[in-house]
């Protein structure tokens, strides 16, 4: 059942093309580009650029990639320094950093990892089963496209209020796209962030991370290189879906009296993506291959421009061989559309037959489009007819850069001064019934609904998912040798302290990495924000950058990649800021893998770390509806220090348990450590309160940062205690493993049966969506 | 539980047997049955599904996935394969029938070319299920279940969308009066199958074809949180790997 490929195109149309040729002679022919996204200014630039008005295709081809989402013209002056603060240090394990499709890291034996996250906010919010799908596959093409087997994929995911009546209908499309395609594709999902608040009520962010696997031989760039070669399109047929879903619907704000935006949303076939990954790696393996890249946002527009301008600087295409899913397209249509599953590659004439014997063992349609030159221009013809021609560099590269005004927004002083003052429980009645309002709670409930709808065990090398602190895989069955991946970020801290929010995501991702034993090399970020254009946003966008790109440089981990989504707000009211950062970490053998849960009998429980009064920004803050103040301080050096201590008891056998606090602080941590394997605690807090001069309720409820609980057997707690000592960080024992007694029992104030908390954990998310 | 892994293995002799793992375009679990076969102690042997040569394997697995898109119906297409009407001839031998196990979407192609009865359709609660699964084994006497007794319990991981079993009562009848209910869901029914079932046989018992995945419960480490016999560690679930050390053990025998 072949199906016949490279087919001759059908008969090419001849509706009023619009050639380079005609562009010169109608100087004055009124152009959409308003409508395309384009700025009168930017318009002007392309015009200046060309020395004439763009053709048709060219303006489609110029206000995509000149869209805020694939050009990063706001952000751009912000993230370079992603890359100033890089010091050679941080280097020591990047590959192929910061501007590729992902970034590449040496994990040893030869063996490289690739990882990147991304968003597919504003698609998911309009068809949230097919955009959610559809930014899974194009963050694993991403992968992919670096010569990468994708190995496993994670979401952080945000949503509006639980009990809000459009929150079901993102929440079942949003989960169920992103199993329906991820499961598809034999990927295991090992982790990621579910969030409800009502800031993200139209704005859901649906951010997709993926990791890939090769050796650092099968590295491959996105260029086009080597005169003569030709250029491939292959995979699935381009179709009308997704035109301008970088520029019109990623690039602006959701707006009442605006057309819907559906028909910018791609749709997505995880079939056709699974072979995809198969028949790529297969080309990698047989060398037949030059360059690569995937074919995203911006689609044709994106992957011509980007190859070419890479590579040796020009190509010539013929668009009327792209294979059509139907058949009415205009070339500038042709140009634009986001079609998933599409790749294309620049093959050497020499390897065109076993390029294409590759193609039909998978059946996969491909088409040759052209080939690369040396003549420093994209020539696209129709027919035979020009349509473009252009210089690559300034459709991919040159697009227009802003640098936007900004301004420290004035409410910031009044709501960093309001500090909370409500509900602080006291008695051991009241504790105890804090505790399970907490783990009930939509934010730290059990996601066990929504996980369980994710395969975890596919590919057989997960050595931890959800509800652990991060998701492990191994990637040498010999070795053992393995990663470590967490995704973090809080958007009520960086709405109150965008700096210190930024810190406090990468602190807590870079923790949750090191107590499961592995030791962070390297990060990706998802930067989510309001409008651009609002000058108060892009001082919290500002500050974040600034923020993240210090504590990198902090902590010796540098940012290989990700992206920044803009204009997640609905009329003017913008998202919470949420950068989503993601760890990736590196276990010599993922056998040594900590565990978040308590197992075993008469272990120690050690709490490590100070707790101060910081309830500002807290979940428990959030469940009595206050925010402000200042979040939790981070302090990075202390976070060095309890990643150490974290992994060298995990690789000298000292712990068995450890879990990281966070949101929740103590009791989140306590009950989660409890619950996973169902074994409880006796716990005992005084000691804990008199030496950080703290109550009760702060001693449970604080959100101090640097933090975590491990547990300890008998006989390793003087070689532990000894460590601690010796790097001069707080622990204290505080409690005992406990498998009789079925119960969180914190002594002298409230004994908790694990069978209730359970009860109230696993319900809250099935009572609003089952 | 009962599985003999005390019993000395003549390994070179398993060693011997050569196990088939059928890939679809959409197969996603083949890497994983082929890693099940090799922990087992066999040869895991790749069969790709436009081939018409079976090999000579002694044994085939069909693993889980989406062989085709099952945009149709899940093994509605993978039936037609060259390889499968290998698979389907060889299967159907008598006497010297080839042992085949279907595990997930591979139940759902042997049911769609008639080695087993029934057939699967969407869950109950119409959602993926990814969960440790507790099984009872109620047949022991087919190729693939020979090292359990009859009444051992297992807890394999379920993962699927499509897996709840269906047939029409008389077969139901038919297939319990045969014994040919191989396995039985334990608790609570996680997609609203027939009897709770899991998995059945054909009459021979050389077919067997289960939803839930005992490929993914043979490595310490990697696996379900639990076992039958309670909490083993992180992941450390390993119930599956019986069935895997049953073919194999017939065939050497």
């Amino acid at each position: 059942m072949t199906i016949n490929s490279s087919s001759a195109p059908t008969e090419a149309r001849k509706f009023n093309i619009d050639t380079v040729a005609n562009a010169a002679e109608t100087p004055d022919v009124e152009l959409p580009w308003a409508a395309l996204g384009l700025k009168e200014n930017e318009f002007d630039r392309v015009v200046e650029i060309l020395g004439r008005r763009p053709t048709a295709a060219e303006l489609a081809m110029y206000s995509v990639m000149w869209s805020e989402h694939c050009s990063y013209k706001s952000s751009k002056v912000h993230l370079a320094q992603f890359g100033d603060k890089v010091t050679d240090a941080m280097k020591e394990h990047l590959l192929v950093g910061i501007g590729e499709n992902a970034g590449v890291v040496d994990i040893g034996d030869g063996w490289a990892v690739t990882f990147k996250v991304e968003s597919h906010n504003h698609p998911s919010f309009v068809e949230p089963y097919q955009g959610a799908a559809t930014g899974v596959g194009g963050i694993v093409r991403d992968i992919i496209s670096m010569g990468a087997r994708p190995v496993a994929i994670m979401d952080p995911l945000r949503f509006g209020a639980i009990d809000h009546p459009d929150t079901p209908r993102l929440v079942h499309g949003i989960v169920s796209g992103i199993g329906g395609y991820g499961n598809s594709l034999g990927l295991p999902n090992i982790g990621g962030e579910v969030v409800f608040d009502s800031v993200y009520q139209g704005n859901p962010l649906v951010n997709a991370l993926a990791v890939g696997v090769l050796r650092h031989e099968d590295i491959r760039l996105a260029n086009a290189s080597g005169v003569g070669n030709k250029v491939v399109l292959f995979g699935a047929r381009t179709g009308g879906d997704g035109i301008g879903g970088a520029s019109v619907l990623a690039s602006e704000s959701f707006d009442a009296d605006k057309p819907s935006k559906r028909p910018a949303v791609q749709v997505g076939d995880p079939f056709a993506e699974k072979v995809l990954i198969e028949c790529c790696l297969e080309l990698f393996k047989a060398s037949v291959v030059e360059g690569i890249q995937d074919l995203g946002a911006a689609g044709i527009s994106c992957a011509t421009s980007e190859l070419a301008s890479n590579g040796d600087g020009g190509m010539h295409v013929e668009l009327t061989d792209v294979l059509l899913r139907d058949p009415s397209l205009t070339p500038g249509e042709i140009l634009m559309s986001e079609s998933q599953e599409r790749m294309m590659a620049v093959v050497t004439p020499a390897n065109a037959a076993a390029f294409e014997a590759i193609m039909d063992k998978w059946n996969v349609e491909y088409s040759w489009l052209g080939e690369v030159t040396d003549t420093g221009r994209l020539i696209i013809e129709w027919d035979g007819e020009k349509i473009v021609d252009v210089d690559p560099r300034t459709v991919a590269h040159d697009g227009p850069v802003y640098h936007r005004p900004f301004h420290r927004p004035e409410w910031l002083d009044a709501l960093q001064e309001n500090t909370f003052d409500g509900d602080r429980p006291a008695d051991g009645n009241a504790l105890r019934a804090a505790v399970l309002e907490l783990m009930a709670s939509p934010n730290m409930c059990s996601k066990d609904w929504i996980t369980n709808q994710y395969d975890r065990f596919v590919q057989g090398n997960t050595a931890l998912a959800m509800p652990d602190d991060a998701g492990v895989v191994r990637v040498d069955e010999e070795t053992g040798l393995g990663v470590a991946i967490s995704t973090d970020a809080n958007g009520r801290y960086s709405y109150l302290n965008p700096y210190e929010g930024a810190r406090l995501a990468l602190a807590e991702a870079y923790r949750n990495v090191a107590t499961t034993g592995a030791k962070p090399l390297a990060v990706t970020d998802c930067l989510n924000f309001g409008s651009p254009e609002d000058p108060e946003v892009m001082w919290q966008f500002a500050e974040t950058v600034r923020g993240l790109a210090d504590a990198c440089q902090e902590l010796g981990v540098p940012v290989t990649g990700g992206n920044v989504s803009l204009y997640n707000q609905t009329g003017g009211v913008p998202i919470h800021p949420t950068p989503v950062v993601g760890v990736l970490g590196v276990f010599d053998d993922v056998a040594r893998r900590t565990p978040s849960g308590w197992r075993d009998d008469g272990q120690a429980i050690y709490l490590l770390g100070t707790t101060r009064d910081e309830l500002d920004g807290s979940e428990w803050a959030n469940l009595r509806g206050h925010l402000g103040g200042q979040p939790p301080a981070a302090d990075l050096t202390a976070e060095k220090t309890l990643a150490a201590i974290l992994i060298n008891a995990s690789r000298d056998g000292m712990i068995d348990a450890a879990h990281d606090l966070s949101e929740g602080g103590l009791a989140a941590a306590l009950s989660e450590a409890a619950l996973r394997f169902g074994v409880g605690a006796r716990i005992g807090i005084d000691e804990l309160c008199e030496r950080d001069g703290i109550d009760p309720f702060t001693a449970l409820f604080s959100e101090s940062q640097g933090r975590a609980v491990v547990s300890v057997a008998r006989s390793e707690e003087v070689r532990f205690n000894d460590m601690c000592t010796a790097r001069n960080y707080p622990h204290l024992r505080i409690g005992v493993v406990d498998v009789e007694n079925g119960a969180l029992d914190v002594q002298g104030h409230f004994t908790l049966p694990l069978e209730e908390l359970r009860k109230a954990h696993e319900a809250t998310l099935p009572e609003h969506f089952a | 539980m009962t599985l003999e892994t005390d019993a000395p293995f003549d390994a070179p002799a398993l060693d011997s047997v050569r196990v088939g793992i059928v890939t679809f375009p959409g197969s996603l679990d083949d890497r994983d049955a082929a890693r099940a076969v090799r922990l087992a102690g066999g040869t895991a042997v790749p069969l790709w599904h436009g081939d018409h040569d079976l090999q000579d394997v002694d044994a085939v697995v069909v693993p889980g996935g989406f062989s085709y898109g099952d945009y149709l119906r899940a093994g509605a297409i993978s039936r037609f394969a060259p390889l499968m009407e290998q698979i389907t001839a060889a299967a159907s031998g008598g006497e010297r029938a080839l042992p085949v196990l279907g595990i997930c979407n591979g139940f759902q192609v042997l049911t769609e070319a008639h080695l087993l009865p029934g057939s699967m359709i969407k869950n109950n609660h119409l959602h993926f299920l990814c969960r440790d699964q507790r099984l009872r084994v109620e047949n022991a006497d087919t190729a693939w279940t020979a090292s359990y007794a009859a009444g051992d319990e297992i807890v394999v991981p379920l993962k699927n969308q499509d897996g709840q079993f269906v047939a029409d009562e008389r077969t139901l009848d038919e297939l319990e009066g045969e014994g040919r209910v191989v396995f039985r869901y334990v608790g609570a029914n996680p997609n609203g199958s027939r009897r709770d079932i899991a998995g059945i046989s054909n009459a021979a018992g050389n077919v067997v074809g289960l939803m839930p995945h005992p490929e993914h419960a043979v490595e310490a480490g990697f696996g379900p949180d639990s076992s039958a016999a309670g909490l083993v560690g992180v992941r450390g679930g390993t119930d599956g790997l019986g069935i895997f050390t049953s073919v194999l053990k017939k065939l050497v025998k």
